[in-house]
Order: C-alpha cells, then structure tokens, then sequence
C-alpha cells in the first residue's frame, strides 16, 4: 500500500461517543501497520489530532452509542461530510452496556444519583456546559443512516485493519469467522 | 431408491419416521436450529432450521423425510431469512454480548457468526424485563430469554416438575415459573434438573461457574456452530 508523492490521500476521521474509548486503543493495535495507513489516509477530526469539527472526507468511524444532545450533534456533522460511515463496536451498533439504563426513567437515574446524602434533595447538574442526557442511549443507526457495521467490543487490531483497507481499497469488507466476534 | 431423499442435490438416507433434521444429522449434514433438542418434543417455533422441500418452506425439524424429497438447505436466501431471524431475536431482548456470561457458548451469538450478521438492523426494542436471582444455584436472566421453550420441555417430560411454562402472546409473551410466589426459589426446580443445562442462551445459568472457561476459550470462539453437525448435544459451558 505505497502511494505516489502526488497522489491524493484518503481523509479519515474517528470520534467515540458513548463508548469508553477501548475501540480507539484497539485501533491503536494495528501497532506499525499505521505506519502504512498514514501513507495512504490522513486524519481528520479525531483524537489523534484534537481537531474539533470535521471538514469533507472519506471514511468516518464512530465508536459509542448516542447518549446526549452533544453526541447528536457530533455523529450528524459526521454523517453530512463523511462518504462513508461506520459503526465501531458493540456500543455503536445496540447502544452496547451504556444502553443497560434504557430500562429505567432518565429523571429517576439522575436524582437517584445526585441526590445528597446530606438534605436527601437532588442536586443535579445543571450547567449549561453539560450536554443534556437523551431519554435514551440510541445506536448510531437510529440517528443516522449508518453504512456498515464493524462488531466487537472491542474488534480487534487485526479486525479494524481488515475492515479498513477493504474499504480503502475499494472492497465490501468482510471479516472472516476468526474476526467476528461481538465480545 | 428406498428410504433416500436429497439435501441440496446430494442423495440422504432416512429411516422411516424421521424428520428432514434427523436424517441430516444423522449424515452429518449441518442444518442451524435453535429448539430443537433431540430427545425432547418437537417444537418447530424458532424457524431457523427452515429449508425448501419440493419447493416450499418447511421446517426441518418436524417436516418427516420421504422419498424423493428434494430439500434446499443451504441457499443464499434462505441464509438471510435465517441472519434475518437471529436480528429480530437480538433486537426482542436486551443481548448484550460483552456483558454476558454466557458469550462464546450461547447458540444464538454462534448462529449470528455463523451467517455474519454485523448488526442487528432493526430498531432496538429495549423491552423492560427482569432477573430472577432468588434460586441459590441458578440465576434466571429474562432479558436473555428467546421463548425456545426448551426449559419448558425439559422441566415437564423429562424432570416431571412443569416449572417453566411461556404465558401471553406475541409480544407479550414471556417465560414464567410455578411458585406461588413466581421466584425460582420457591419452585421445584433443583440445580440437578435438566432444563438448568439446556437453555441456548444466557438466560437459565448456574451460579458461581460462569468466568471457569474463559472468554475466547469457549465453544464457538474456537469452531463455527456448524462444525456439531454429527452431535446433537449443546456443548458444555463448563
């Protein structure tokens, strides 16, 4: 996967919503083959540039179901500049464990949680820096239209690799059996 | 010829009374089910051993095998009815695989691999549902539960006790247990039963072994849930 000097590069952005992060390492796990990804793609927004917004590109992966207002925003600036969008892991795809509190009311989670112990009243924070909590923590497919889905919890180095040079190069990525996994 | 039949053009023998599952397995042809358990009452309610006979569907494991039979198994429509049918049962319940006990050994992840689903493509429904953790050995999760019925089974034609039994319709149907109080603990069941090692799920699950095998050791991490295609047992956990 070498690329001539002039040759115009893919442009990748990441981002992990209502996730824990563990896809990004696991993205880090395809270790010196990055080396080999930065010849052929660049990154935008992402954590690994703390660029804020995206601008046009190709391929975005979004890791984490939608869990807050912030999040919405976020995945739908994703959806209007990316070709294609990918959900990253378990979270993403069924709103993962973060989506263990769909049972429950979000106002008796919060003032169960921020209840003091010590006046028994509920302070919940309110600043207007907080994004609001959904009612719900949603899979990326229910906010936006999702191209494909790239299972695991995380999926492994070896799966991300496989299912990002498919794409790269132009192939409906697949994972063979050894790569499927959902946990 | 006597007693033969065709699954996907290769020529099956069958004894007479068989069904299209029994045969197949029987030969070792590997045809994907859920409820099915072959000592137990047929059930025919997961659908997912369905194939063509003659030309329409049936499933394979009530249909009786007779001869000249021409059975379609493995197609790639019937492949995405069944990847089809493991979406609608992941998107029913809460399965959540990362956090399960069972992952790794559980029947309807191994079939999600086996017919690659990568997502489960339907709205989620999120059902609000509860956990029974009253029984000292087992633990009964029943947001795992796909209404199998195998418990039910097990429970009544085997142990003799009739401690599961499936209550409502559609989507109101849900597992429950024969105790005046509802709980496991004040039912019959006991750890030694039957129907405590037969569910496919996480949902019936024993207490205190569940991390023994570790993840990544288990059944289907190591082999697709079609390589069982000569063995009838759900493979053990343990």
């Amino acid at each position: 996967m070498s690329a001539a000097p002039d040759k115009v590069k893919v442009r990748l952005a990441t981002t992990s919503l209502a996730g824990c992060f563990g896809c990004h390492m696991s993205f880090l796990d395809i270790d010196e083959r990055l080396f080999e990804l930065v010849e052929v793609a660049e990154f935008d927004r992402s954590p690994l540039t703390d660029i804020k917004h995206c601008g046009p590109c190709d391929i975005a992966l979004v890791e984490g179901g939608v869990c807050n207002a912030d999040n919405v925003h976020v995945v739908r600036e994703l959806r209007a500049n990316a070709k294609i969008l990918v959900a990253v892991g378990a979270c993403a795809i069924n709103g993962g464990l973060p989506a263990l509190r769909n049972r429950f009311d979000i106002q008796d989670i919060l003032t169960r949680v921020y209840r003091d112990p010590v006046t028994d009243h509920p302070c919940v924070p309110n600043s207007p820096e907080l994004p609001l909590p959904l009612d719900k923590v949603y899979p990326l497919n229910e906010i936006v239209r999702v191209d494909y889905s790239l299972p695991g919890c995380p999926p492994s180095g070896d799966a991300i690799w496989k299912f990002l040079t498919d794409l790269i190069l132009g192939r409906m990525p697949r994972l063979e059996r050894s790569l499927l996994h959902y946990d | 010829m006597d007693n033969e039949f065709t699954i996907d053009e290769q020529p099956v023998p069958f004894k007479p009374g068989q069904t299209i599952l029994e045969a197949a397995k029987a030969a070792g042809i590997y045809i994907p089910h859920l409820c099915f358990q072959a000592d137990f009452k047929r059930h025919g309610g997961c659908k997912m051993c369905t194939v063509l006979v003659n030309g329409r569907t049936q499933t394979a494991c009530t249909h009786k095998a007779a001869v000249g039979q021409e059975v379609d198994v493995n197609t790639p429509e019937l492949d995405a009815m069944r990847r089809s049918l493991v979406q609608m049962l992941f998107v029913e319940g809460n399965h959540f695989c990362p956090g399960c006990e069972k992952s790794g050994a559980c029947q309807l992840q191994a079939l999600g691999y086996e017919y690659e689903m990568m997502s489960p493509h339907f709205v989620e429904l999120y059902p609000s549902r509860g956990v029974d953790a009253s029984h000292p050995d087992v633990l009964i999760d029943f947001n795992r539960c796909i209404l199998c019925e195998l418990c039910v089974r097990a429970s009544r034609d085997v142990d003799g006790k009739e401690v599961f039994a499936v209550a409502g319709r559609g989507l109101d149907a849900h597992l429950i247990i024969n105790s005046p109080t509802g709980k496991l603990v004040d039912s019959a069941f006991a750890v030694t039963d039957r129907a405590a090692e037969v569910c496919p799920v996480g949902a019936i699950l024993k207490k205190g072994v569940g991390f023994a095998t570790a993840i990544g050791d288990r059944p289907y991490d190591r082999e697709s849930i079609s390589a069982e295609a000569e063995s009838c047992e759900i493979p053990e956990v343990r």
